[in-house]
């Protein structure tokens, strides 16, 4: 069974007075346990293409299953649901809410889920230090760093297991040091929770811990390859 | 259900976000608050005045006449059963505190003036406390009995009628043949009143006097009868109900005196167009704000709807955020106007404007009352308004797409 499974999407912008392809008639699959990397230039496609797998988004035409389950006709509330326990997200910026600790922020999705109190906050300490930030659990976004926030929201994003995380751009706003140590994570945890990691990217250096490579122009598939993570 | 508490946190922690902000709305609603609060209870004062004079001037809370008194209060429209009679029946309904009266109309004069009055023929003793007459505030003295032979009448009459205590003046009325029924009083007491109006319009002789002046002996054109609380006054109506057997009209106050029962009314209406009015000047801030935080908070509604969030829980959020809002500048309110009218509750002078207030029927001295009934009310509408005021931006908010919302710069 296909983690995720698109089926001939189509999705285009007018911007201009000009159509924009951002997906045009892409297929794919992407197998469970997987780590994908998307990449391709700013506006070949692939945030629409994470968007349209995580719900966020609707193609203009195509299918989209997660776990074999079709989501592109689901309500807006459906989707809400699916996303809540079926996907962990990760942006490339303003992924926490300001008003909340880090503990807060990750205890998030598990109080929207319905987890009991009592559950939740070791659960979110746990991860916390698996993610390398015990200690910062009480500290608010604006108190933490780029590379901390992002850790946060990493934790965030697995602390429910989720069968497939969705991050964009996840490095963008980290210098290089701290952008290799957030992949070294994602790596890591890829193996350890099992969760399917899907990742849009244009930084050359994020492809290299891909075990697939899908390079994406124009809203279409031009390179999809296998290869050994760094 | 099973976000509730996150919502709460939220509402809460974002309130105190952006602090300036919400200290001027919270300022804004106290004031706001405080000042329907402090309006109504002044209102609410004014017109209670206005009733516990009325209801002493009328006086009593249930009255009984011939059916047709109401329209000609003469003396041919007596009460078509004895006084002695009535006694047996208010007794066996259980009325405990009542008493009966001579009430026509009347024209008092001096050796120099003239002027209309309501002629009063009264038992002093059963009407001890129950009228606007302090019989121990009287300069000179109040009756004695049924058949005194003074008269007790207003100091602003006096001045008129240039009289004066222990002076003459004379009494016409008519009696049940429609002949002149005439005689001459010496003034035993002069009465102070909270109005002119009253000091002006009522003279007090012996009921008996009056009987025997007007050619009716044993009989009386009122009955009046008070119970513990003006604003119930069914079952005293009912008990009372029993004087209708003898053709006897029982009507309570409201029904008696109509503009005074409109007034209740009316006090309502206003009390409820009063709050509307000045929160519909406190929702201009209200929304505005809301409007100003679900606008900084694009991104963030934007992530927690990815997240998973619900649209209806971030409808809930802002609405919680509003209401949060509300209550906090409803206590602080509630507590400033609390605090405003107590020290004032032993009276405000507005002698300086009483002329004018007099006629509206209220004395030169306010007291404003709180009511427990009125706070609830205040708090109960801004509540609902302040719901309906926050549900636009709120549902703007929830309707926003997730991908657009954190993209959103």
């Amino acid at each position: 069974m296909a983690a995720v499974r698109c089926v001939d999407l189509c999705k285009t912008y007018h911007q201009g007075g000009e159509d924009i392809h951002a997906l045009d008639h892409l297929s794919i699959d992407i197998e469970t346990g997987g780590f994908v990397c998307l990449s391709s230039p700013s506006g070949g496609g692939k945030t629409t293409l994470l968007n349209a797998i995580g719900g966020l988004d609707r193609p203009d035409s195509g299918e989209v299953y997660i776990a074999d389950q079709r989501i592109d006709n689901l309500s807006k509330g459906e989707l809400a649901e699916l996303r809540l326990h079926n996907i962990g997200f990760v942006f490339q910026a303003y992924n926490l809410i300001p008003v909340l600790t880090a503990r807060e922020n990750i205890e998030f999705v598990m109080q929207v889920q319905g987890v009991a109190s009592k559950d939740r906050k070791p659960r979110a300490l746990a991860i916390l230090e698996e993610v390398g930030l015990a200690g910062l659990s009480d500290r608010r976004p604006a108190e933490m760093s780029g590379g901390q926030q992002q850790r946060v929201a990493v934790a965030r994003a697995i602390v429910s297991k989720p069968a497939l995380v969705l991050a964009d751009e996840p490095t963008a706003n980290l210098d290089s040091k701290t952008a290799d140590e957030l992949m070294e994570l994602f790596t890591e945890l890829n193996s350890t929770h099992g969760s399917t990691f899907v990742i849009a990217t244009h930084d050359e250096r994020v492809m290299q811990y891909a075990r697939r490579l899908v390079r994406m122009l124009d809203g279409r598939i031009v390179d999809d390859i296998a290869q050994h993570a760094t | 259900m099973r976000t509730l508490s996150v919502l709460w946190m939220l509402a809460y922690r974002n309130l105190w976000r952006n602090h300036r902000r919400t200290i001027i709305m919270l300022a804004a609603i106290a004031i706001g608050v405080w000042a329907m609060i402090i309006m109504i209870a002044m209102m609410r004062g004014m017109v209670e005045e206005m009733l516990r004079d009325g209801i002493e001037t009328l006086p009593g809370h249930v009255q009984a006449h011939h059916p047709d008194y109401m329209d000609d209060p003469s003396i041919s429209n007596l009460i078509p059963v004895s006084d002695a009679e009535l006694t047996t029946i208010m007794q066996q309904a259980g009325v405990s505190v009542w008493a009966s009266r001579v009430k026509v109309p009347a024209v008092v004069t001096s050796e120099r003036e003239s002027r209309g009055v309501m002629l009063l023929g009264i038992d002093p003793e059963s009407e001890r406390g129950l009228t606007f007459v302090d019989y121990d505030k009287v300069e000179g003295r109040f009756l004695d009995g049924v058949d005194d032979s003074g008269i007790v009448i207003g100091r602003k009459l006096a001045d008129k009628l240039e009289t004066g205590l222990g002076k003459r003046i004379v009494i016409m009325s008519q009696n049940p043949d429609n002949e002149i029924a005439d005689r001459g009083f010496r003034v035993v007491g002069l009465f102070d009143a909270n109005m002119d109006a009253i000091e002006e319009g009522f003279v007090f002789i012996g009921k008996q006097t009056a009987q025997t002046l007007l050619g009716v002996p044993g009989m009386v054109t009122e009955v009046f009868a008070l119970g513990d609380d003006y604003r119930n006054v069914d079952a005293l109506v009912a008990k009372m109900s029993v004087l209708q057997d003898s053709g006897i009209l029982v009507q309570p106050w409201q029904d008696v005196d109509t503009y005074l029962g409109a007034m209740v009314g009316m006090m309502d209406g206003f009390v409820l167009v009063w709050i509307v009015v000045i929160f519909l000047a406190l929702s201009f801030g209200l929304v505005n704000t809301l409007v100003m935080a679900v606008f900084e908070r694009v991104r963030e509604i934007g992530l927690m709807l990815a997240l998973g969030m619900k649209p209806s829980s971030i409808l809930g959020q802002i609405i919680l955020e509003s209401l949060l809002l509300l209550a906090i500048g409803l206590a602080i309110g509630n507590v400033l106007a609390w605090a405003t009218i107590k020290p004032l509750e032993s009276g405000i002078d507005v002698s300086a404007v009483a002329e004018g207030m007099q006629m509206m029927g209220v004395s030169s001295t306010l007291y404003p009352k709180l009511t427990m009934e009125d706070v609830v009310l205040t708090n109960v509408v801004v509540l609902v308004l302040g719901f309906f005021a926050s549900l636009s931006p709120a549902w703007r908010a929830s309707r926003y797409e997730p991908v657009e919302a954190i993209t959103k710069v």
